[in-house]
């Protein structure tokens, strides 16, 4: 078992080694690059809004569940929902989502590559696949995750605002006051750091699984599954480290 | 010209090729035959590069292919064309895109030079009206004929096919069979077949390498075929007692010819 452990993350960071060299054709790599960024980007943007709203949403309406003292002020329901979204529900949450949408997406990709034929033509053309298939894909994530972890913590707030708007929690004033209350800056700087690392992770190690595929369909996807599993699986590890770290 | 030096390669404790030597003659169309297991997908996958041999060298041109820097590899892979038995390709591309691949990654020219010589190529394979299809939108044997033009739109030096008529009719298969025949005299191109397909072996087979238990049994053409006493060549070649029929009558035709009776009389 822990050979196992050891000859795959052997094999990953020989992977991660062999994606730095010199593109072949610095203008096919930004193509190739420009399509991982609205695969990734764009192709997760729909997904993204609506948990996050909807995450939002439930935090309000759960943390007013529980704050029933008349002594605690409204406004600290929004405080609450701020910071949930910030520290936790927008980086490790959406990221848990991005693992199956842009995790499966990618091992997929790469895997039905593998045993096609097509990443073997590559090579044959004299093309370093890692450079050309896989290091377009983890740079896309490390900027197009972040982007959309702003865009689901802004959302989450938002909805939070709404849920709480429609409920009759507490109003605009009120919330918008919360928000404000002992805001703290590094709390964003923790949040985004978060999605650089969980986005390096959504997609190197489904490229890892993609790319070293052996056998036909059944193969394909059971390494779309281990990549999703092992995926959130250290998400959530390094969610832990991280806070245990930096918090 | 390919040279295959004292090549050994096994997987773990299994053996594959435990000692082969033979030589892919240029601007003839060199055939690996042999049946399932007999090594021949290895020996071709470590031709190319795809697998690393355990001993021995591949020299092309001379030039140890198993000793070079990945930056020299690359240059020769670059000089290399290959048909894969599954096409390999590009689902997300169409055929003039699957073409223009490997002339947008490492030609040069303006973009008009390369559409032209993507033109020239499927025009070569007759494929000029499937130029904007995808590869999910056409034939098999269309497929294999797009993976010709994407394997020579470089002018590849070697051409390499991994059982091109595989799934094919024999009709196409015939078609294939020219198709690359044609290519390699037109260019001068050290092409090398890795197939099953009999027809191909009698059509195209200017020099045929014949594996057996990942050991080099039979070299020879199509016509030393005919008259060969290898056993294990024959029970390959000929399996069935139509084709062993046909071989005899082939011999009896061929035998009429002054030159294959003088050669005979010499062997």
């Amino acid at each position: 078992m822990e050979f196992r452990f050891f000859h795959h993350f052997g094999s990953y960071l020989l992977m991660l080694k062999g994606m730095f060299s010199r593109p072949e054709n610095m203008r096919m790599f930004w193509k190739e690059f420009m399509r991982q960024c609205v695969d990734i980007g764009i192709g997760s943007l729909g997904i993204v809004l609506i948990i996050s709203m909807f995450m939002g949403g439930v935090t309000t309406l759960q943390i007013a569940y529980q704050l029933v003292s008349p002594v605690i002020p409204r406004s600290t329901i929004a405080q609450i929902v701020r910071d949930t979204i910030i520290l936790e529900f927008a980086p490790t949450l959406t990221c848990i989502v991005l693992a199956g949408v842009v995790g499966s997406k990618i091992a997929s990709e790469l895997g039905n590559m593998r045993v096609s034929e097509q990443i073997d033509a590559q090579e044959i053309m004299g093309i370093n696949t890692k450079g050309y298939l896989i290091m377009p894909k983890i740079l896309a994530a490390i900027i197009m995750i972040p982007c959309l972890i702003a865009i689901a913590g802004f959302l989450g707030i938002w909805g939070g605002q709404k849920a709480g708007e429609l409920g009759g929690i507490l109003s605009a004033e009120q919330y918008w006051q919360g928000l404000r209350q002992d805001f703290r800056a590094y709390n964003i700087f923790f949040a985004l750091f978060k999605a650089f690392v969980f986005a390096f992770i959504i997609a190197s190690v489904p490229s890892y699984y993609g790319y070293h595929v052996q056998g036909g369909a059944l193969e394909i996807g059971k390494a779309s599954t281990s990549a999703v599993v092992v995926t959130c699986v250290l998400i959530l590890f390094m969610d832990y480290l991280l806070a245990a770290l930096l918090l | 010209m390919i040279e295959l030096v004292n090549i050994k390669k096994g997987f773990g404790d299994k053996v594959i090729l435990p000692d082969v030597t033979a030589t892919m003659e240029t601007g003839k169309v060199n055939l690996i035959i042999g049946s399932s297991g007999s090594g021949k997908t290895v020996m071709m996958k470590c031709m190319v590069g795809l697998m690393p041999v355990d001993e021995g060298k591949i020299l092309y041109d001379g030039r140890d292919f198993t000793n070079m820097s990945e930056h020299e590899k690359k240059e020769v892979r670059q000089q290399i064309g290959m048909l894969f038995q599954g096409s390999a390709l590009f689902d997300s591309m169409t055929v003039e895109e699957n073409v223009m691949f490997p002339l947008e990654m490492f030609g040069k020219g303006s973009h008009k030079d390369k559409r032209n010589r993507v033109m020239e190529c499927l025009e070569r394979v007759q494929l000029k009206d499937a130029a904007k299809k995808y590869p999910a939108e056409i034939s098999g044997g269309m497929k294999k004929r797009v993976g010709i033009a994407r394997a020579i739109v470089l002018n590849p030096k070697y051409l390499f096919c991994d059982e091109p008529n595989s799934g094919l009719d024999p009709q196409t298969s015939l078609l294939i069979d020219k198709l690359i025949k044609d290519l390699t005299l037109e260019y001068n191109i050290t092409t090398v077949i890795n197939t099953h397909d009999m027809n191909t072996v009698m059509e195209s087979g200017d020099h045929i390498v014949y594996m057996y238990k990942g050991r080099k049994q039979w070299e020879g053409s199509n016509k030393d075929i005919i008259f060969s006493k290898d056993e294990k060549l024959n029970d390959f070649i000929f399996a069935s007692d139509f084709l062993r029929e046909a071989k005899e009558m082939r011999q009896m035709e061929m035998f009429q010819s002054q030159d294959w009776r003088n050669k005979l009389k010499k062997d």
